[in-house]
């Protein structure tokens, strides 16, 4: 087959209308799984909750004053994509930019708190080799965090192509919506994270 | 700067190895030569290995599990011929930390390469045929996932001869599969080959979801779907429920034995009962997510070959999807002997039992469907057959040890080893070769010989009971599974019964293979009797692939079908073709990419560098990944439009050879 043939312009898009490639609900789907691969995680931590094989508990370790922190941070981040979100269905280039400009700040800040808390607790002698309790902690709340940062990536990159020949194509729109849905459910998924992990562990 | 790769991690002292190196060695070097003396370097980049065609990406899956299984076959070969040998004090030819890792190889190599590689080749070509629609929903990410599942093949076969492959199962169980018994690379060659195809599986599932509820033809209601399309949508289903927890299992094994975390080790606190939990709540419904597409593809054969509609497509659907649920509910009984306590036991136990309910229910669909047709014994029609009878007696065995009290007997023993390649291979294996028949015309135009199928599924047939039944036997006697040696006489005679069983089944796998280059010859001969001229090469086709022509073009659809009921195909034949009223217009396709084959070296050279410590390549292969993915975030240009002239072209040379095989009738 030669592909040779002329590119199509994004206008003419007769016979493919009623299939408009499914993005956002295929990753709907991927979204899905992630959310198993989350609930498997959390039943490991449930599993693994009181094994503390000597060592430290979380009662011990968490500072939870730090964790509010960091819930704060991270809801207010998605308020704030919600808002680079309206801006884009207005077509607001600017204020999408910004938006987005604030939320990834919020993100970053949130992982470096993160990052901060876990050199502390490894310094402490409670890294994650210390006791099934705490390779379930790390491993649980670090893929949250894991996620975080591929968002945060995520959103890097398409600041730069929203600033670039991309625009708000709808291509970008749906790009935009899909990293939406992505950051929404990594709230969600802190939201739980908070209330099973540390308030658990705490209270 | 190699991490834990030394000169001596080459095992080039093990006679066995360097054979087989200097076998694939020699094979590999007059393929290529080949290659290159025909000059098809270009023609293989370009049409094949840059693909996003979905028509194509089954086709090299497929291939990938034939070539999987002629390896995973070799081990069988191995273990069957060394337990005829190793008895009364004779060691036979493999030591024993050869032989765990040639059982091992085979399970994971038959499984994951072989089996799943071999279903989503036919996920790939027949569903988006079946339901009408021009490709995937997203063609790259296709080509992404054949990459995964690609690496994750040449990473186990590279341990063949750079290190060593796990020993611990196909499972990898620990607490021996942790770093403190396990120290080798093997285990971290398995943790590696399963998590990136597990991940490319995952993508599939995605990908094949996405396409089954999105991009259906106009007017294919659900309860009009093909069979092989629901039995798969259900088998996609479970892959995304449980592919996320094999992903989650086999990373916290390797948080234990790279970072020395607790999950599975004996100290620490970790469980060991959880990695059971865990492995088998994905492994259970993997079974079913293998054997669903089969179910569908005898669904598909079986009306094809009795000249009727499927009997009971109603019941067909619904049982498969009680299968699916009750499916995901069974995993404990992969370990009665745990020690859940009876009350778990009982319910996993009664759970079991359900699943022959609906099982039942379509067997006997299959036999009302054969009832009072026209049936054509052709090569397709045999499998299901010898299937049918085979299948049923391993669902037997299956109820037997789904009593935890009678597991408690046969657990571990070659009782249960026989029940599982009973209903792998003769159900599995059989419907996809079975399949692979019946849409080969289809794929490449022209027919397998039917003479050499049906010598291969004798060979299968008669070599499975000869090889197994006797395994059940000497489970009943009490011989355990994985055994390198043993000295009990009785267990002799019915050992050296096996043997002779995996060399009929040889024969049965060369016939296939002597059927694949026959197909070669014909192609290259353009032999006018295997041609399929019509598209319908079996003549009664019912579902909407047989309405175009074969080979299918790369847009697949002329026209998008419009869909009046089921087994739309049949309908049309019965009731003539409605003459299309909408003109042809550009069709918009994917384009290709350089970026699939791409992901797939870094990811290979990220997996590799992981299995030996070699951290910077393992950074190199992460940040090549990343940066490709970008760039096709970036890329623009990625589609294009098949003008007019060329599909108009395309069918009135179909339309021709429609009219000159009618007229030759």
């Amino acid at each position: 087959m030669s592909h040779d043939t002329t590119h199509a312009p994004e206008a003419q898009h007769g016979e493919h209308e009623h299939h408009e490639t499914p993005v956002v609900f295929g990753f709907w789907v991927y979204l899905m799984t992630d959310c198993i691969l989350f609930g498997t995680l959390f039943v490991v931590f449930a599993v693994m909750c009181h094994q503390f094989a000597g060592g430290p508990t979380g009662k011990e370790l968490f500072d939870i004053t730090n964790v509010e922190i960091e819930t704060a941070i991270l809801l207010f981040s998605s308020i704030t994509y919600g808002f680079a979100s309206i801006a884009a269905h207005a077509r607001k280039k600017s204020a999408v930019l910004a938006w987005l400009l604030v939320t990834f700040v919020l993100g970053v800040s949130f992982v470096g708190l993160e990052i901060h808390e876990f050199a502390d607790l490894v310094e402490r002698g409670a890294g994650p080799d210390r006791s099934a309790f705490l390779s379930s902690f790390f491993t649980l709340v670090g893929t949250h965090g894991l996620h975080v940062t591929i968002g945060l990536i995520w959103m890097f990159i398409l600041f730069f192509q929203i600033l670039g020949r991309q625009g708000l194509s709808d291509r970008m729109q749906s790009k935009l919506t899909c990293l939406s849905l992505f950051w929404h459910f990594l709230d969600i998924v802190w939201i739980c994270v908070f209330t099973f992990v540390y308030l658990g562990s705490v209270m | 700067m190699l991490g834990k790769l030394t000169l001596s991690s080459i095992p080039y002292d093990v006679p066995i190895l360097v054979g087989t190196f200097i076998g694939v060695a020699v094979i590999g070097i007059a393929v290529l030569a080949a290659i290159t003396y025909f000059r098809k370097w270009g023609y293989l980049w370009r049409e094949w290995l840059t693909t996003v065609d979905h028509k194509k990406l089954g086709v090299m899956y497929i291939v990938l599990a034939i070539v999987m299984l002629l390896r995973g076959f070799a081990d069988a070969f191995m273990m069957r011929t060394q337990l005829a040998l190793s008895y009364a004090g004779n060691p036979g030819y493999l030591p024993p930390h050869h032989y765990d890792q040639v059982f091992s190889a085979h399970g994971t190599i038959m499984i994951f390469f072989m089996a799943m590689a071999f279903m989503t080749g036919l996920f790939n070509f027949v569903i988006p045929l079946q339901i009408g629609a021009r490709d995937v929903a997203f063609p790259f990410l296709n080509s992404v996932s054949f990459y995964m599942t690609l690496v994750g093949a040449v990473l186990i076969n590279v341990s063949l001869f750079i290190g060593e492959f796990s020993n611990v199962g196909w499972l990898g169980y620990p607490p021996i599969s942790e770093l403190q018994f396990n120290p080798g690379v093997g285990v971290d060659y398995y943790i590696w080959a399963v998590q990136i195809s597990g991940v490319g599986t995952l993508l599939t599932g995605v990908n094949f979801f996405t396409t089954i509820v999105k991009m259906r033809a106009p007017g294919m209601k659900w309860m009009q779907m093909p069979v092989f399309t629901w039995t798969s949508f259900y088998a996609i289903v479970m892959i995304l429920l449980t592919f996320p927890v094999l992903t989650v299992t086999i990373a916290l094994l390797s948080l234990d034995r790279y970072l020395g975390m607790h999950f599975f080790t004996n100290d620490g606190g970790g469980s060991v009962m959880l990695y059971l939990n865990l492995i088998w709540s994905w492994g259970h419904p993997e079974v079913y997510i293998l054997i669903l597409p089969a179910f569908g593809v005898f669904s598909e054969i079986a009306a094809t070959f009795s000249g009727k509609p499927l009997f009971g497509y109603k019941t067909m659907v619904y049982a498969s999807g009680v299968i699916t649920l009750l499916g995901c509910l069974v995993w404990v009984h992969h370990f009665f002997t745990m020690g859940a306590g009876a009350d778990v036991n009982t319910f996993f136990g009664i759970m079991t039992m359900f699943i022959a309910v609906p099982t039942g229910v379509k067997i006997f669909n299959w036999l009302f469907t054969m009832y009072k047709g026209r049936v054509r014994f052709e090569g397709p029609m045999n499998w299901i057959v010898g299937f049918m009878i085979t299948f049923s007696i391993g669902g037997m065995t299956g109820v037997m040890m789904a009593m935890p009290a009678a597991d408690w007997v046969l657990h571990n023993s070659l009782f249960l080893v026989a029940h599982f390649h009973n209903v792998i291979i003769g159900g599995v294996f059989f419907g996809y070769i079975a399949g692979m028949n019946y849409w080969f015309p289809k794929v490449f135009g022209y027919k397998l010989r039917d003479s050499w199928g049906k010598w291969a599924f004798r060979c299968w047939f008669v070599g499975f009971y000869l090889s197994f039944i006797p395994l059940y036997i000497v489970g009943l006697e009490g011989m355990t599974r994985r055994l390198n040696h043993y000295d009990n006489p009785n267990w002799h005679p019915w050992l050296l019964v096996a043997c002779v069983g995996v060399f009929v089944l040889a024969v049965g796998v060369a016939c296939q293979v002597g059927q694949l280059i026959c197909a070669i010859i014909d192609a290259v001969h353009q032999k006018r009797d295997a041609l399929d001229a019509t598209g319908d090469n079996w003549g009664s086709g019912r579902t909407l692939e047989w309405s175009i022509p074969s080979p299918v073009p790369h847009y697949n659809f002329a026209r998008l079908p419009t869909v009046r009921g089921l087994d739309t195909f049949h309908i049309e034949k019965e009731l003539g073709r409605p003459t299309p009223v909408e003109s042809l217009k550009p069709i918009h396709m994917p384009k290709y990419s350089v970026l699939g084959p791409v992901i797939g070296v870094f990811t290979f050279l990220f997996g590799f560098a992981m299995v030996w410590h070699i951290w910077w390549m393992a950074i190199i292969g992460l940040l090549g990944v990343f940066a490709a993915m970008v760039i096709r975030s970036a890329d623009l240009d990625i589609d294009f439009y098949v003008p007019v002239e060329e599909v108009r072209a395309d069918e009135e040379a179909f339309a021709k050879r429609i009219s000159a095989a009618q007229a030759a009738e």
